[in-house]
């Protein structure tokens, strides 16, 4: 162990610490002193104010971008040292970006938006790119699967068909309440996609999984199913030990459950909503205001990173199935990540189809941040109780445009297509809002431009004028 | 004056003597062992074993004894017990990855050297503009390194609390009393329940974009402090108190000043306690500060932990069973050096 003294403790100047410590106990705020800094606004072209970089991520096969982009040298290339950082869950690795210790993150879609409408914690956090479409699964215990599969409607091979709908869940759902028990599941964060995706499965099977109440973050008034929040890679785990009868989440932690024998993957979120927006890059307003040039170096760097993942079919993704099972990124065994990074996925052992777009990070416009995937995430939240209140359409337009930033996405991706490194169609020519998209797996159409009429169109979820309270909907 | 006597026997009674015991046992071990002159031993080979036994026996044999038992039993129950991982790593799977570790420690520092090669290469070429710090992941190595600057900044920190209070306690009672309420309610808590309230005024305070230290680097140093302060702050009140009357009296006589009573009487008579008190204090230090990086996700050893088990390879449980006994090493040392401090403080506390 004295090998390792000179290791880090020049880097960090065990003195200073020191000297510093005591000057922390006594005084209050330290004064701004970040040298180098560059006081003029620099065009979205302009020279990089703050190279030295942290991001933190999550262990999902989703935060692929930020590894490629690290591992091949984009970050380098536009003059940028990037540290990426594991972080414990999603709660941590927001208030990392928000307090500052992380400049920018694997986010969920969900957590830029919430955070700028004051769901849980309040700070204006920006999503200036979208990190990838699809990529998450549903999976149900052994338990539950036994109990389900005799009923499934089979394809001529034998194989179940799918997708396979959430109301074979009901009667498992009403044998649990039988003996007394709730019938639970995992999801990773409340205002996580996998949260809106397995909601928006069950509802569509018929089964409430409950609403929220105004100031409850537990989201259990109704409940049908019991939803309950776990960390991406504790999942697993959670599902073992019995905790939980199923989970939404990203991979590897799907394929995980097949590996080890634990669970199997009932459906992909591809079936629940084709080619749905899933990650962002989330990052503060006021870092994007303040080193707009770095901002869009960051942007250039990923957009490479996901144009190098999706590039010649898929060429790449065996290695970058490699460099994601490193400890230090995904860590999870390369056999595990490559079951759903490399174009098939496997549902119970034996059951392995074709899933060409299970992540899609560059294709079909997959890194611009339409503000209709923003408005639909806010309808969801409205939809389940965490938007108390009813609110106009150009309130939800608004909040879109505060959050999701194609502006700077364009500036960084011209640039791009000027100088010819990705090509001009890949970026798409929009008014930030898709056609209406008929992909989900109730059949309800969704048009970002009216989302107080898409409200209106589920059989389960808050209609215009109700209200959640302890005692139920009213 | 009454009660807080009484309060400090009874702290006295919980804390001191305990390790004193700890150490009593440790001391008789090595003592008993003491060698035993044996004239006998040249001419007979089986007494010449018996004398080698009578001396290395308790000291050497015995401990080689036990870790060999522990490390078979290890090897051939872990197998049995199967995870979802796998089944359970033995002591060879856990050796292995120790080694791996090495290894990608010494491949981070190559890196590190060709990072700062290419570097140097690009800024004499003038094609980058300023020297940036190797930012690959943080090995092994790097993380024990963070971890004990981590519990030394929050141990000294706690030192220079808790012994200047320690004192004014032991030598007014009436500071005892207003004291020592706060002092039984503060300690049982654990670090767990500290962190948030940290971290947020930690965050709140330190606003500068490129503070000198990680916020994360203190946030954890702050919570050993606030978790290992009480040790060595009840030991330095006890000592300070238990000092010899007479000998305050002999101060009096001779008019020593507040300053001379305090470094001439009081401080070296208290010392042995402060030391004891010290020891104990680090040696909870160590542990809150494993589960603070673990929950906080600072940096250090608390963080590979669980960046380990959030990979869930086939290789986590071993790197992580390393690192459990990388942890225990790394507490028993710290102890023995405390414990050798201790002894010296006792040396050369003549009074």
């Amino acid at each position: 162990m004295t090998k390792n003294r000179g290791i880090r403790l020049d880097r960090r100047g065990f003195t200073a610490a020191l000297l510093m410590s005591v000057a922390l106990a006594g005084c209050g705020k330290s004064d701004d002193k970040s040298s180098g800094e560059v006081a003029a606004p620099a065009a979205a072209s302009g020279a990089v104010e703050k190279p030295n970089l942290k991001f933190g991520f999550i262990k999902l096969t989703d935060m692929a971008p930020l590894a490629i982009a690290k591992e091949k040298g984009f970050f380098a290339e536009e003059g940028l040292n990037v540290a990426l950082e594991p972080q414990a869950n999603w709660k941590v690795l927001l208030d990392g970006v928000i307090g500052g210790q992380l400049d920018g993150a694997h986010m969920l879609a969900g957590q830029p938006i919430a955070a700028t409408i004051g769901y849980g914690t309040k700070a204006d956090l920006i999503a200036p790119l979208s990190m990838d479409l699809n990529g998450n699964a549903i999976t149900l215990s052994n338990k539950v699967w036994s109990m389900i599969k005799a009923d499934l409607p089979k394809q001529p091979d034998g194989k179940p068909k799918h997708p396979i709908s959430a109301s074979v869940l009901k009667p498992v759902v009403a044998s649990f309440e039988k003996q007394g028990k709730p019938f639970k599941m995992g999801m990773v964060f409340p205002v996580s996609t996998h949260n809106y995706e397995l909601r928006y499965w069950l509802a569509a099977g018929g089964l409430n999984p409950g609403y929220y109440t105004a100031g409850d973050v537990t989201g259990l008034i109704d409940a049908d199913v019991q939803l309950s929040v776990t960390p991406p890679p504790q999942m697993p785990a959670t599902l073992e030990a019995g905790t939980i009868e199923g989970y939404c989440v990203g991979e590897p932690w799907n394929q995980a459950a097949v590996f080890k024998k634990i669970g199997v993957p009932v459906i992909t979120d591809d079936e629940i909503w084709n080619d749905n927006p899933e990650k962002v890059f989330g990052m503060r307003k006021d870092f994007a205001e303040k080193y707009p040039g770095t901002t869009a170096a960051v942007l250039r760097a990923v957009i490479k990173a996901q144009q190098w993942l999706d590039a010649d079919n898929g060429a790449n993704r065996a290695e970058a199935v490699k460099i994601l099972s490193q400890p230090n990124y995904v860590g999870a065994d390369y056999e595990v990540i490559a079951a759903s990074m490399t174009g098939k996925f496997t549902f119970e052992p034996g059951d392995t189809r074709e899933a060409p777009g299970f992540n899609i990070f560059f294709d079909k416009f997959a890194g611009y941040p339409y503000y209709s995937d923003a408005i639909w995430y806010l309808t969801q939240m409205r939809r389940w109780g965490q938007i108390a209140e009813d609110h106009a359409d150009q309130w939800y337009f608004d909040t879109a445009k505060a959050v999701y930033r194609p502006d700077l996405y364009l500036a960084a991706a011209k640039t791009l297509a000027e100088d010819g490194t990705i090509p001009k169609a890949s970026i798409p020519e929009t008014d930030g809002f898709r056609k209406p998209q008929s992909g989900f797996i109730d059949g309800v159409t969704y048009d970002g431009k009216q989302p107080n009429a898409y409200l209106a169109k589920f059989p389960i979820g808050l209609k215009e004028g109700q209200r959640v309270t302890p005692a139920g909907v009213k | 004056m009454a009660t807080a006597t009484a309060d400090l026997a009874e702290l006295k009674e919980a804390d001191v003597p305990q390790t004193r015991a700890q150490d009593t046992v440790l001391r008789t071990a090595g003592s008993e062992a003491a060698p035993k002159p044996d004239g006998a031993a040249g001419s007979n080979p089986n007494a010449a074993l018996q004398a080698f036994l009578a001396r290395f026996g308790k000291p050497l044999l015995a401990p080689a004894l036990g870790i060999l038992a522990f490390l078979g039993l290890w090897a051939v129950l872990a197998p049995q017990v199967d995870t979802s991982l796998g089944a359970l790593p033995g002591p060879v799977e856990v050796a292995e990855q120790g080694v791996t570790l090495f290894g990608e420690w010494q491949a981070s520092q190559d890196a590190k050297a060709e990072f700062d090669a290419a570097q140097a290469g690009r800024i004499a070429a003038g094609t980058q503009a300023q020297a940036f710090e190797y930012s690959g992941p943080p090995t092994f190595l790097d993380q024990v390194v963070t971890s004990l600057q981590t519990v030394a900044l929050g141990f000294i920190l706690a030192t220079i609390f808790a012994v200047p209070i320690g004192l004014v306690c032991g030598l007014s009672p009436l500071v005892n009393a207003a004291i020592n309420p706060l002092v039984q309610i503060m300690k049982p808590v654990s670090p767990l329940a500290w962190l948030p309230i940290v971290t947020m005024v930690v965050s709140a305070t330190i606003t500068s974009a490129d503070p000198m230290l990680a916020k994360s680097f203190v946030i954890s140093a702050i919570v050993v402090m606030l978790c290992s302060l009480w040790p060595t702050l009840i030991n330095t009140a006890v000592g300070t108190a238990s000092i010899d009357k007479d000998l305050l009296n002999v101060g009096r006589v001779l008019r020593l000043g507040w300053f001379a009573k305090l470094t001439r009487l009081v401080l070296p008579s208290s010392l042995p306690y402060i030391f004891t008190g010290m020891r104990l204090s680090l040696g909870v230090g160590w542990m809150v500060l494993i589960a603070a990086e673990m929950l906080a996700q600072n940096p250090g050893l608390g963080k590979f932990v669980w960046d380990e088990f959030q990979n869930g390879s086939s290789q986590s449980l071993a790197r992580i069973m390393f690192a459990v006994i990388v942890i225990g090493l790394i507490g028993f040392l710290l102890d023995r050096m405390m414990m050798a401090l201790e002894k010296l403080a006792n040396r050369n506390h003549a009074i």
